[in-house]
């Protein structure tokens, strides 16, 4: 374990050191300062507006930094040569797989904590309210559907030699996801054959990251998901994680370095 | 003697890009055997199957057929590496790590104990002379800096067998000097040494045995006075052995 935890180290010294993350939270501290200030018809349900403006641009920023992160993380080891170095000392190709997942992970994880936190600092401002149950659930879920996100992208990391179009496909893959997962097997319904059976199953055999967006709760104060819920929630995020880590390792395996 | 790395028939083969052109052959049943204790030269053109031999050893290339081991142990398995230090033909590293990150991070790979790592990388940052930039990261480095401080991590474990891949290659003349004097001393300590270099001056000087490989054949081994035997030096010999015909003058 020590040595899947040296190359975490490595990517979280690497995501802190970079301007990425910094850019991202003063542009989404920035807009949401911007957005509570506002008090736009002197609507005392304002700060609605602004958590899920907020929420919102947590979701896209937390998304960005754990693609963009992650989908440099092998190519740039093979580009700088540094993956030489590293697997000549007594480290398996799994190792690096899971070291690089663990470190990107980790680091989207804090970034996340900080984000959450400047969300529950301005909108508790302003409703003198902190539900942090509430907060920590929605934390850990989207946490978790980022460690979906991230074993996906380590995948396509390795099949794709452009971190740029890991990063792309991802993001409309996962976008597509958020945003269509739940209608998709209505849709299919109202489809004529075979387009119905192939939505269908489109719909039973992809990733539901949809699940763990629980900003709506946050948003409306809608109580908190039952415990067994997000124990079940975060078992199918571990087993999604587990496949495309699986996946990744069995074709960093086997792939030429050398060339 | 016991041989800590050995090739049995090692025979590597890319598909060429190009169908038309079949598999080309890198290494064609390559057998070595380097001993424990010795410095060993390992020469040869560009293209002679030098890196591609060095490739296998560190587990990055798999062998169309036959092996090779480490210390007796499957090079496949990544515990054959735990004895070894391996210094790349140039400096890849990370940039925005300090040498002490870096050194920290490599002992840690090799399961150093806190205690160990501290004392090792305050030996390594002198032994490179580094010890004033170890705080600094590694991108502000000039290249022969960088180059020592690939030779600190190669030695971050303490290996018995070190791996150099054109060690002074790029270097100034003191750069290499400092390079040749790490490799003396590590010989003096009883450690092993298999380094690829085109200086064969510098072979000649410090190697106890050589190999030269051309267009994946081994043509020649032993030591240096075996193979130069009939040349004036082992440069001569060198040219003699891949077959080098010196152009006319008009």
């Amino acid at each position: 374990m020590s040595k899947i935890f040296a190359l975490a180290g490595v990517v979280i010294k690497e995501l802190y050191r970079r301007k990425d993350f910094y850019v991202l939270f003063v542009l989404t501290a920035l807009l949401t300062l911007g957005a509570g200030m506002v008090n736009f018809f002197h609507d005392d349900k304002i700060v609605r507006y602004v958590k899920d403006i907020c929420l919102l641009l947590i979701w896209v920023s937390a998304l960005v930094i754990s693609v963009v992160t992650t989908a440099r993380q092998i190519p740039a080891e093979r580009e700088a040569r540094t993956i030489f170095p590293l697997l000549a000392k007594p480290v398996s190709r799994a190792q690096v797989i899971v070291g690089k997942f663990l470190g990107c992970w980790l680091a989207t994880g804090v970034a996340l904590v900080v984000f959450y936190f400047f969300f529950a600092v301005v909108t508790g401002s302003k409703e003198h309210f902190w539900p942090w149950a509430a907060y920590l659930e929605a934390v850990w879920m989207h946490w978790v559907m980022l460690g979906v996100v991230i074993a996906m992208v380590l995948l396509g990391s390795i099949y794709f030699a452009a971190p740029s179009s890991t990063s792309t496909i991802t993001i409309i893959v996962v976008g597509g996801i958020l945003l269509l997962g739940t209608h998709l097997k209505i849709i299919a319904l109202q489809q004529p054959e075979p387009m119905q059976f192939i939505l269908t199953l489109g719909y039973f055999v992809m990733p539901h990251l949809e699940w763990y967006d629980l900003r709506d709760f946050v948003v409306y104060d809608m109580g908190l998901v039952p415990v067994r819920a997000v124990a079940l929630a975060t078992l199918y995020a571990a087993v999604w994680t587990g496949i495309f880590l699986v996946l990744a390792w069995l074709g960093f395996r086997r792939k030429n370095l050398t060339t | 003697m016991t041989a800590i790395l050995q090739t049995q028939k090692l025979r590597v083969e890319y598909r060429s890009r190009d169908f038309r052109q079949g598999n080309k052959i890198a290494l064609n049943g390559l057998d070595l055997e380097v001993h424990a204790g010795e410095v060993f030269g390992f020469l040869g053109p560009n293209g002679a199957g030098k890196t591609t031999t060095m490739n296998v050893l560190l587990g990055f290339v798999p062998p169309s057929s036959g092996g090779a081991s480490l210390f007796g142990i499957d090079v496949r398995q990544p515990i054959a590496r735990q004895r070894i230090g391996y210094l790349p033909e140039l400096t890849y590293y990370y940039k925005f790590l300090t040498a002490e990150e870096l050194l920290r991070f490599y002992a840690k790979i090799f399961g150093l104990t806190r205690a160990e790592t501290d004392k090792r990388i305050a030996e390594l940052l002198k032994l490179v002379e580094l010890e004033h930039a170890a705080k600094r990261p590694i991108k502000s480095y000039s290249k022969g800096m960088q180059q020592r401080v690939g030779l600190a991590q190669s030695l971050i474990n303490n290996p018995d067998l070190l791996i150099l891949d054109e060690p002074t290659s790029g270097l100034d003349p003191l750069g290499r000097m400092k390079v040749r004097e790490i490799i003396q001393r590590l010989k003096e300590q009883g450690k092993t040494v298999f380094f690829s270099s085109h200086e064969l001056g510098e072979v000649e000087a410090i190697c106890d045995r050589v190999a030269i490989l051309d267009q994946g054949d081994l043509k020649a081994i032993g030591t240096v006075a075996e193979v130069s035997a009939g040349s004036a030096n082992l440069e001569q010999a060198f040219l003699k052995i891949v077959g080098y015909q010196p152009s006319s003058a008009s």
